[in-house]
């Protein structure tokens, strides 16, 4: 057993919360503009209410040593597994927005995906702990493999393209950190290659629309009005806002509602919009403090453990931030990742809050072992 | 544990961290340099796209300007419509919603489709004009398909409301979309686009830069369901200017009964400044039916109509001008010392170098005092062969046959006078001496429209002043569109012509004989007491007219005509009347008749019961005239001239002595 040992809140990371509060202020204030003249207005209320709820459990999870969360860890997998496979039985999984998604529990719904990233950011850890930076046998791959990928499968199947996909870098940073080798990564790269074009075309297990929304990016012009209208739409409202932008609550494509949900997924277009170049680089720097803060505490946590939970939390905000800002200008195909800490959504904040605990509870720990 | 002890002291090797690292800030410097390329390379770009985006430019259509007679009295008029287009820029697949755009505006589907195709390569911007004179039930689809079909704009216009009955039709004209043919081949129109309406006939025609004003438009700020949320500026339209006609609404209303239902023209005009005051051209048409799209039926049937009544036969109807040729014949023969002292006995016709030429009467002993009451046709044979077809061209082109008189409106020809010089250019033979005797009485291949023979005819009775006939007030016009209206429709115009008063008074005293009661006068049925109408009759064989139902007895029925002038000399009015295949010249007299005397009550009683209101300052009237010296019986000598004479004024009235300043004389 750890031995108990003073513990202070005193390391908890207070800079890093800090810019967190700024980023989450930044979104309230976003989500208030894009919501102005809509049936929307309010949502920045919620929003806040969510950011309250988000930083309680974020300090209750850092009470809980990650140690603990660890060992509890394999039952919540295997409790969610059930969970993540029951939305799909029509009578249990709820359905809304095309996609059967929730499990409704009295008056609120319930999205066992979500949590199924953090539980998979803390398998993963363990997982690579374990095996403790030995060289990594090709069973023990697969295992990896087989851990993260039945989830995916069934979140894809929901179908939310989104979230199966977030939970892809875990797995791919857990391998690179738990010390995968250069002709495994190679073999292992060729493989996906392989398999994703096998995916796409084999038709089943994407959905039209999805592939639609994947492919449009690439050529928006082609059909302004369906899916590639979006990403138009977007890139105007980030270009057309210029180095200093429309000011706030003044940009024409936010308020004009030609911006798809400006306050959740385009988020960051409505922003860039409405402060520009500055506004948007100002937004990317706090992101690359965020995650140069939570790397430099992977380097100084306690144990390799400590340090895999962190690394994992960095590659799914890493993932979610590229590919929703990808996204927004159109690097990027539309996948509904919402961007961590901007976006407005119950889910959103919650788990980023609670994967910050998680990151929080290790640097608070650092000294303790 | 889950962990040995092994395990514990384990780290990430920092290297990696630091490579994740440096792979997190180069991922997020590839999204700044996206960032970068978007807001600061592209943000113009971007910027007139946001712009489009949300702004919908709506045309403001000026409405077009009203036309009023010379008294101000409203002739056109426009009244409040709406039209609906389809707009191609809302991203939105139109193709898919024709068919309940066809059921919801009550378009033929098949129509709409072909032209949706038609405009394919035309600019995206550019609206698609689908349907004029929405009704309310097909405004009440639009307002409720706001969401599904965003792309149906409707634009309130105005349209043109013109005078039942083809009141003045011809005169008027009427408007339409601005064909693409006009766009392409007409520099007039190089500044339209397509869906305009502009002027397509008439005053409509000639006129139209002076109605149409300018469009103005309207940004309107719209969402991304097409929903209008505001404006941002607003460029008014500048409405057309109105226009005063010279037609005056009772004499074309006199006109117009006075022709009736027969096929032909009548033209009234001032001749002493070409104000029009009076034009019909029959049959007629009814110019609404132009100002929305006018079905194919409609227009299959006005362009094959036999008698054609698209046709301002006023000023495009060439016809042989028959006996009232032998008006400028007499001046010709007059001036050329021949007339004067021909005498010719009328036995019923005349033998011309082998060929006998008919005359319709035996007139017995003929001079030119007689020759133009009985009109007598051996007497301008014989005048015909000794003037020679030279000395006969030269006289009738001087005085504007064979070339437009350069009325404003569009479409006017030019007739035809015939000579020497054109058998060889256009037949390449020589001109027979024979052809000479026929022109002579205003046959073979001399021909001529109404209005030419009024412009001739009164300016013969106004001692040889020409005018250029129009239909607008030259001086309401802007200067130099008035200039470049005299080189878009050029034309013999204002010139005057020196005539020998004696010349003068022999024809205008023959013209007044012929509505003399009389034997052999040949309009003594027009006869007028107590109005000095003069006039000459014509009646032109038809040769040859394609028509079939003209025939009367195995013969063509002749074109019959009048031009009547009140008063003989210096007349104010000259009417030119023609009713094809009329059959009898008396005809049209008592037609022209009709209209003079309503022209002449008009102006009795506008001279009894109330002075018209001054519209000009008092200045010196030139007035022409002929008189004897009485003083000495023997020597008593004809004059004539012209005077200054200033308008009466109430010094008149108070017994100044009106003192005429004499000027000279011819």
């Amino acid at each position: 057993m750890p031995m108990r040992r003073f513990l202070s809140f005193r390391d908890f990371d207070w800079g890093l919360l800090g810019v967190i509060l700024v980023l989450c202020t930044v979104s309230v204030l976003e989500i208030y503009s894009a919501t102005l003249h809509t049936k929307f207005l309010g949502f920045h209320q919620r929003q806040i209410l969510w950011i309250s709820g988000g930083m309680v459990v974020m300090f209750a999870l850092s009470r809980v040593d990650y140690h603990r969360l660890l060992d509890f860890a394999p039952w919540a997998y295997g409790v969610f597994l059930v969970l993540v496979a029951a939305v799909l039985v029509p009578g249990i999984g709820h359905k809304a927005l095309g996609g059967r998604r929730w499990i409704k529990l009295g008056p609120i719904l319930f999205q066992p995906s979500e949590w199924m990233k953090l539980i998979l950011i803390l398998m993963v850890a363990r997982y690579f702990a374990n095996l403790g930076g030995k060289r990594l046998t090709w069973p023990d791959i697969f295992k990896a493999f087989a851990m993260v990928g039945i989830p995916m499968l069934l979140v894809l199947k929901e179908p939310d393209l989104g979230t199966a996909l977030t939970f892809a870098p875990i797995l791919v940073a857990g391998l690179f950190l738990g010390g995968i080798n250069l002709r495994q990564g190679l073999i292992l790269i060729v493989a996906g290659i392989a398999l994703i074009g096998g995916v796409w075309s084999s038709g089943k297990l994407l959905k039209p629309y999805q592939k639609a929304r994947l492919t449009s990016f690439i050529n928006p012009q082609d059909d302004p009005r369906g899916s590639g209208y979006q990403v138009l739409q977007s890139k105007i409202a980030v270009g057309s806002g210029g180095i200093w932008g429309k000011g706030a609550a003044k940009g024409t494509q936010t308020q004009g509602y030609f911006l798809p949900i400006p306050y959740t997924d385009f988020i960051f277009a409505a922003f860039s919009e409405e402060h520009g170049f500055v506004g948007a680089v100002f937004v990317l720097l706090l992101y690359f403090f965020i995650l140069m803060r939570l790397i430099q505490n992977a380097q100084t946590a306690a144990d390799l453990p400590g340090s895999l939970i962190i690394m994992g939390v960095v590659a799914v905000l890493t993932f979610q931030i590229m590919v929703n800002v990808g996204m927004v200008i159109g690097f990027m195909p539309v996948t509904g990742i919402p961007l961590p800490l901007m976006s407005y959504g119950g889910s959103s904040v919650l788990f980023t809050f609670l994967a910050l605990g998680v990151a929080m509870n290790v640097r608070m720990r650092r000294f303790v072992n | 544990m889950y962990f040995d002890k092994a395990t514990r002291g384990e780290k990430l090797s920092s290297a990696k961290l630091t490579s994740v690292q440096y792979g997190i800030l180069l991922m997020l410097l590839a999204l700044v340099a996206g960032l970068w390329r978007l807001q600061v390379l592209g943000a113009d770009n971007f910027r007139v796209l946001a712009e489009q985006n949300r702004i919908r430019k709506v045309p403001l259509l000026a409405p077009r300007g009203k036309l009023f007679d010379r008294e101000n009295r409203l002739i056109v008029d426009n009244y409040p419509s709406v039209s609906c287009f389809l707009l191609r820029e809302q991203g939105h697949n139109v193709d898919a919603d024709l068919p309940l755009i066809a059921k919801g505006l009550h378009l033929d589907l098949g129509q709409l489709q072909a032209m949706v195709r038609h405009y394919r390569s035309a600019p995206g911007y550019q609206p698609i004009p689908i349907k004029q004179e929405v009704t309310p039930d097909e405004l009440a689809f639009i307002e409720a398909h706001r969401n599904e079909l965003p792309e149906l704009e409707t634009i309130d216009v105005e349209r043109r409301l013109y005078p039942r009955d083809g009141f003045a039709a011809h005169l008027i004209g009427y408007v339409g979309e601005v064909s693409e043919d006009m766009l392409d081949n007409d520099l007039r129109y190089a500044a339209y686009e397509p869906g305009d309406v502009v002027g397509r006939a008439g005053v409509e025609e000639t006129y139209d830069q002076i109605l149409r004003g300018t469009d103005g438009s309207r940004d309107v700020i719209v969402d991304s369901h097409g929903r209008e949320v505001g404006y941002l500026h607003t460029e008014h339209s500048i409405p057309g200017k109105d226009l005063r006609l010279t037609i005056d609404n009772d004499l074309q209303r006199a006109a117009e009964l006075a022709l009736g239902d027969r096929n032909g023209a009548i033209v009234a005009m001032d001749p002493r400044n070409g104000e029009i005051l009076a034009m019909v051209s029959r049959p007629s048409f009814d110019p609404n039916a132009f100002a929305v799209k006018i079905d194919r039926a409609a227009w299959n049937k006005l362009v094959t109509d036999p008698d054609h009544p698209l046709l301002n036969k006023a000023i495009q109807a060439q016809l042989a001008p028959g006996s009232t040729f032998k008006i400028l014949m007499s001046v010709a023969g007059l001036q050329e010392g021949i007339a004067q002292n021909l005498r010719v006995y009328c036995n019923g016709g005349a033998t011309f170098y082998g060929h006998f030429f008919a005359c319709d009467r035996h007139h017995g002993a003929v001079d030119i005092h007689n020759a133009i009451p009985y009109s007598c046709d051996t007497y301008y044979y014989t005048l015909a062969d000794k003037l020679g077809i030279d000395r006969i061209d030269k006289y009738a082109t001087e005085f504007g046959f064979g070339q437009k008189t350069g009325i404003d409106l569009p479409g006017e020809q030019a007739g035809l006078m015939p000579s020497a010089e054109w058998a060889i250019k256009n037949y390449h033979r020589k001109w027979y001496a024979g052809e000479t005797i026929s022109v002579g009485i205003g046959q073979g291949a001399i021909e001529a429209t109404p209005l030419q023979l009024a412009r001739i005819i009164g300016g013969i009775a106004s001692d040889g002043h020409m005018v250029r006939p129009h239909v607008v007030f030259p001086d309401e016009l802007p200067k130099d569109f008035y200039h470049a209206l005299l080189d878009t429709y050029p034309g013999s115009g204002k010139v005057d012509l020196p005539i020998d008063p004696s010349t003068w008074e022999t024809v205008t005293d023959g013209m007044a004989e012929v509505t003399e009661p009389g034997a052999f006068h040949t309009a003594g049925s027009a006869h007028l007491a107590g109005i000095d109408l003069a006039g000459k009759t014509g009646t032109a064989e038809v040769v040859g007219h394609v028509g079939g139902h003209e025939v009367k007895g195995g013969q063509f029925v002749p074109n019959v005509w009048f031009v009547g002038v009140v008063p003989r000399r210096n007349p104010e009015l000259v009417v030119a009347v023609l009713w094809q295949h009329g059959e009898f010249s008396y005809y049209p007299a008592s037609i022209g008749a009709r209209v003079v005397a309503a022209y002449v009550e008009k102006q009795r009683r506008l001279a009894h019961n109330l002075a018209p209101a001054k519209t000009e300052p008092d200045k010196p009237v030139e007035v022409g005239a002929v008189w004897t010296t009485p003083n000495d019986a023997r020597t008593a000598r004809l004059h004539a001239g012209h005077f200054f004479v200033n308008p009466p004024s109430t010094e008149l009235a108070s017994g100044t002595v009106l003192s005429p300043r004499r000027v000279g004389t011819r």
